[in-house]
């Protein structure tokens, strides 16, 4: 496999390695319980006493809600309680930052429980508890709703006519520069302009100039674990709540909300998380079992079934692409231009600022100007998905990007190495890089035995493509408490999405000295850790990283002063280095003088916090060759190779394992997923054969080549890893196609019809 | 509601009785009264796998099972993988390999790719992503996954297992 590993090559170069644990491959301190069955994921907690939920959802994309009659479900022998929105506290017009930005309350409730209107199919309209869930079932189904229809509107430049449909009737466009609003209420929640230099002249400097409009499918995070939920409203008022998220704080916090409770009134206890990719931050669940429960006097658990998780969660947004992007006779960007309108679904929020931000972020732009607007249509609200705006955008520009090339007779490599976004590119928006690692990342594929090797068919082809993550910082905390064996034990409140506890433990291990088998990390509930922002923008290792990092300065400075005690030397002449407190005449590891000191004082327990915003933005590049079956439009892929700035891989298998999956969930994202709704706003596909995410028979090996540009705004360098590899897939893909056969993709997914229209439209 | 019946199966080398309503699926028998719920749900229509465990040494979906149908069945799951006093070369070859991320499909993956390499020991690359492909994984792009069923393939010619399977 074609990996850089930091640790081989300066093993093989006989150079010391910088660090004992980063950089190495430990097991993960949770792979038993995750290989033999043990962990304990949503659905598989169980409460005693515990009773059943199911929720009556919506069959139409867009109605009013004229009654609810529940008389007929409250009635069948099992039943335990049934709820409306009518049960959740009415929260007005309050606005409530949820750690992802705002959200109007009363959006997210009726979300939770439709209040007057249902905006998608699947909108949740009621909610039962019953004994069992087959009673559950049968309950809400005798739930009568009288619906009044009206019209869906799906496609986002349609729902922004003036003659559509209006969604939402508290909905006016906000001015996101002035924060202004506008007098009528429109599907349109937000307009942003964002603009540098003079796009004019840039353009009159220009030699070619590319314009093209791109449509991206809504597609699905496709986390393989429903959404699941288990509350109950103890006979104090305390509630608790297990479940699989990405945040324990957020949902501690949005329950509270929304059930119009005090937060420290509610506790959240993690549920080992089935995959969540963005989509495991919002609650849809949680206040409804918990209402259920205040109802019924006991525990309530609701699992979503596959069908409620694509017609009711996620997704993350189609949208409307413009780009116009103008180059001089060297080869060098003159002026680019955006116009981008992202579906936010049923609610306002859709990820549209991140991809204005992101849609020129890998090039040096001198005049550019970027106008994005999010829309609301008749599908559910929109939600994180890795890199949330970053792909459609990336899809939109990579693809001009090519057809320059094309133009200029440049390779698309050189290209990039020409135009790439380096230490002070001021990006569109006005932020400024600080040291950043595409030029890296192009260079390593350029170097790669991939780039090297030429392709042989006739339908084969190659395409190249960058994208950008900003990453994030945000708050964590750690506690450390040594035990008598000298192992440390360390809890945490980011919960572990796909291997962090072990690469948190690490970073403890490292600065403390010990391996990584001598930490024993646990995710822990909102009760039993400080506050801890949500498992997402690749924060975590960052993040809580240093949170760790810092319990483990705190253990020193612990350790120094009690062995200077001890010892009965002046504390400056004590240091500690390297696992070891040194005074002047002694010296002990760190495991022999914890247990000395755990059994002459105080126990040894180290606190780490962390709220940091120098997260170290991400870039990568990915390189795909294809083949493409002229008489069907099938799309395989014969190599796939993905670099990435990774900034310090402190688990390079890991590391690894988020370039190759996030690249595999991109290559699903240009090749076959969408959803399919018909006129009525119906979804078509609601299942996992039909919306189609890769299975391994559609893949090859994904050679993950990890580059190391060290952050310096983290103590080891971390930069986030998990997001940025999903953005550059489809954009790769794209180009790929085009050197394959001769036709550009501009709609996603590049599926086998489409691309078969394609090539039937270019023979005739 | 159809009266419950009475199903008799040997589940992980144990004789299991258990009560199920005709409509119960083995799953949700498996998840519920008989708790072992390592085999888990993720789409209840045979679509993706994390469901798999083995009925007289073949992998299937347990939602597709109806709780009835295994009277009398040999039934292997996830929790009765691991000899007592370690893990099966699959399992190690999973740690080993970073083959999971979240790690909810990996119960239904080892399950499959026991069945799959008892009947193919010495498979190709494209034999695995072929008889694999019923398995769904959104988290590793199957990279490490494929690498890790390679090396318990190796692994197992290496030290054939000798007191794998009590069945027929």
């Amino acid at each position: 496999m074609a990996t850089i590993d930091k640790t081989k090559t300066t093993e093989e170069s006989g150079e010391t390695p910088k660090y004992k644990v980063i950089g190495t491959r430990p097991i993960r301190h949770d792979g038993a319980d995750k290989v033999t069955g043990r962990a304990l994921y949503g659905a598989d907690i169980k409460v005693k006493g515990m009773i059943y939920g199911s929720i009556l959802r919506s069959p139409h994309a867009h109605a009013i809600i004229k009654s609810i009659d529940t008389s007929k479900a409250r009635a069948l022998p099992g039943v335990r309680a049934v709820a409306t929105s009518e049960d959740l506290p009415e929260p007005g017009d309050k606005v409530a930052e949820l750690g992802e930005g705002s959200v109007v309350l009363n959006h997210l409730s009726s979300n939770n429980l439709a209040r007057t209107k249902v905006l998608y199919r699947g909108h949740c309209v009621a909610a039962v508890a019953a004994d069992n869930i087959h009673i559950a079932q049968e309950a809400a189904s005798l739930i009568e709703v009288e619906y009044e229809l009206l019209p869906p509107v799906l496609d986002v430049l349609e729902a922004m006519s003036e003659s559509a449909p209006v969604l939402n009737p508290d909905v006016r466009m906000e001015e996101a520069a002035t924060g202004e609003k506008s007098d009528q209420p429109t599907n349109i929640a937000k307009h942003l302009l964002y603009e540098k230099g003079d796009i004019e002249k840039g353009f009159a400097e220009a030699k070619y100039i590319v314009e093209r409009e791109f449509n991206t499918s809504t597609v699905h995070q496709g986390y393989i674990e429903p959404h699941v939920a288990t509350a109950l409203w103890n006979n104090d008022g305390q509630i608790t709540i297990w479940t699989p998220t990405q945040g324990t704080f957020s949902v501690r916090q949005q329950v509270a909300e929304l059930l119009d409770v005090p937060s420290a009134r509610v506790k959240v206890v993690p549920a080992e998380i089935g995959g969540g990719f963005g989509g495991k931050i919002s609650v849809y669940l949680a206040p409804v079992a918990a209402t259920l429960s205040r109802m019924s006097g006991a525990p309530v658990q609701i699992v979503m079934d596959r069908t409620d998780v694509l017609q009711a969660t996620g997704p993350t947004p189609g949208s409307h692409i413009k780009i116009k992007m103008g180059v001089d006779a060297d080869g060098h960007i003159t002026a680019a231009e955006a116009w981008m309108a992202y579906e936010a679904g049923a609610y306002p929020g859709s990820p549209i600022a991140a991809g204005c931000m992101c849609v020129f972020s890998c090039y040096e732009v001198p005049n550019g100007r970027v106008e994005g607007y999010d829309v609301c249509v008749n599908k559910p609200r929109t939600n994180a998905y890795r890199a949330p705006g970053a792909t459609n955008a990336a899809f939109a520009t990579e693809s001009v990007v090519d057809e320059l090339c094309e133009k200029l007779g440049m390779t698309p490599m050189e290209f990039r190495l020409l135009n790439a976004a380096k230490e002070g590119t001021r990006r569109v928006d006005g932020v400024t890089y600080p040291r950043v690692g595409l030029v890296e990342t192009l260079e390593a594929i350029k170097e790669s035995d991939h780039y090297k090797t030429p392709l042989k068919g006739k339908y084969q082809g190659r395409g190249i493509g960058s994208g950008f993550w900003f990453n994030a910082g945000l708050k964590s905390a750690v506690t450390a408490s040594v035990n008598s064996d000298g192992s440390v034990s360390l809890l945490e409140g980011s919960t572990d999405i796909g291997g962090s506890r072990t690469a948190i433990a690490m970073q403890f291990a490292e600065a403390i000295g010990l391996t990584a088998e001598d930490i024993k990390p646990y995710v822990v509930d909102t009760d039993s850790v400080g506050y801890t922002d949500v498992t997402g923008g690749s924060r975590v290792t960052y993040a809580t990283g240093w949170a760790a990092y810092e319990a483990a300065q705190d253990l020193k400075r612990q350790i120094i002063a009690r062995a200077a005690e001890l010892w009965d030397v002046d504390p400056d002449l004590v240091t500690y280095e390297d696992g070891h407190v040194i005074g002047p005449d002694k010296k002990a590891c760190f495991k022999k003088i914890a247990v000395e000191l755990g059994t002459t004082g105080e126990p040894l327990v180290g606190r780490g916090v962390s709220n940091h915003n120098e997260p170290g933005g991400a870039f990568g590049t990915h390189l795909v060759d294809v083949e493409v079956d002229p008489d069907t439009g099938k799309v395989d892929i014969l190599r796939y190779t993905a670099a990435q700035d990774c900034g310090t891989a402190i688990h390079p298998a890991y590391v690894e394992g988020q370039i190759q999956g996030g690249a595999v969930q991109g290559i699903g994202w240009g090749l076959n997923e969408e959803f399919w709704y018909d006129k009525e706003g119906h979804m078509q596909n609601a299942n996992f054969l039909d919306y189609r995410i890769p299975t391994c028979y559609d893949l090859p090996m994904i050679d993950a080549i990890i580059v190391e540009v060290p952050n310096p705004g983290h103590p080891y360098g971390v930069r986030g890893v998990g997001e940025v590899p999903i953005v550059p897939p489809p954009a790769a893909l794209a180009a790929a196609i085009y050197d394959a056969v001769g036709v550009r993709m501009e709609t996603l997914p590049m599926s086998p019809p489409r691309v078969l229209h394609e090539l039937l439209k270019k023979e005739s | 509601m159809a009266k419950k019946r009475i199903v008799t199966a040997t589940i992980n080398g144990r004789e299991e009785e258990f009560l199920c309503e005709p409509r119960q699926t083995l799953l949700e028998i498996l998840r519920g009264p008989l708790d072992l719920t390592g085999a888990k749900e993720g789409c209840s229509n045979g679509n993706c796998g994390a469901c798999s465990v083995l009925i007289e040494g073949r992998a299937i979906n347990s939602c597709m099972v109806l709780a009835v149908e295994a009277d009398g069945a040999n039934i292997e799951t996830i929790e009765g993988l691991a000899p007592g006093d370690g893990l099966d070369p699959l399992q190690e070859a999973f740690l080993e390999n970073a083959a999971l991320q979240c790690g909810i499909c990996t119960p239904g993956y080892i399950m499959a790719a026991k069945a799959f390499l008892d009947e193919n020991p010495n498979p190709t690359e494209e034999e695995i992503r072929f008889s694999m492909a019923g398995n769904l994984c959104r988290c590793t792009g199957y990279d490490k996954i494929v690498r890790a069923i390679q090396q318990a393939a190796a692994q197992r010619a290496e030290q054939p297992a000798s007191c794998e399977k009590e069945t027929v």
